[in-house]
């Protein structure tokens, strides 16, 4: 690991969290590239995104709890469902080979790229801009 | 009924790709349970706090979790999480989506040829 690729890490990782909590995610869209770019392969990659979105969305949740957006019990319900499918989705990671989880996350990053310009794009005559 | 769905949604999703599955289940809260846009944002953060947490479990079970690594990125990124959940109450945040959208296709680009 080279300085620059350490700086290029930690860069990479405040985006995702600025990421994070600008939309309510958890920031794996780029933790997981980053990785890949430390050396790991991809589902290394992919189980050590879930372990950094951790920190990532408690310090998210807090703040917004504080702000008061927080709807706790539908959170849960939500989470709780989830796991569930977290089984059936990492069988497939680990059944498939590598290099095709790699292409389709790589369509992935398109797609969301896509999806954040049109929720951006909605939402702007509902939010006129700030002073 | 319509969070259980949600909820198993982003469950895959999650652990297919790695990531929170913030991306389904934020459009999902706002469209399919009415949600409003910044509780959608707030809640789903919540929520991935239990998907990731079963995500950890299940690849660290097959080995793939690397806790150096992860404190590498993720620490930054709890406080990036902290500046991006305060800009989100006051900012229309068009200019820095733009940047994203720019910065994840780079990305995408770099991950096909590599």
């Amino acid at each position: 690991m080279t300085a620059s690729t350490i700086v290029l890490a930690l860069v990479l990782g405040v985006a995702a969290g600025v990421l994070a909590g600008l939309f309510g995610v958890g920031g794996g869209i780029l933790f997981v590239p980053a990785l890949v770019a430390l050396g790991l392969g991809q589902i290394e990659a992919q189980g050590t995104s879930l372990l950094a979105i951790l920190p990532t969305v408690l310090a998210g949740t807090w703040n917004q709890r504080r702000y008061g957006n927080l709807r706790p019990r539908t959170a849960v319900v939500l989470g709780v469902a989830s796991i569930a499918g977290v089984e059936i989705g990492a069988r497939l990671a680990t059944a498939l080979p590598e290099a095709t989880v790699r292409r389709l996350f790589a369509l992935l990053l398109f797609a969301v790229a896509v999806h954040l310009v049109w929720r951006t794009r909605r939402q702007e005559p509902r939010y006129p801009e700030s002073p | 009924m319509r969070l259980v769905a949600i909820g198993l949604v982003a469950g895959v999703f999650s652990a297919f790709f790695g990531v929170g599955g913030g991306i389904v289940a934020v459009p999902l809260l706002i469209l399919v349970a009415g949600l409003p846009e910044r509780a959608a944002t707030a809640t789903s953060l919540m929520a991935i706090a239990i998907t990731a947490t079963a995500g950890v479990v299940v690849y660290a079970y097959r080995g793939e979790v690397e806790l150096g690594y992860a404190a590498l990125v993720g620490l930054p990124a709890a406080a990036g999480a902290l500046a991006g959940s305060a800009w989100q109450q006051r900012i229309r945040a068009s200019t820095l989506t733009y940047g994203f959208a720019v910065l994840l296709s780079v990305l995408g680009v770099w991950l096909l040829a590599s």
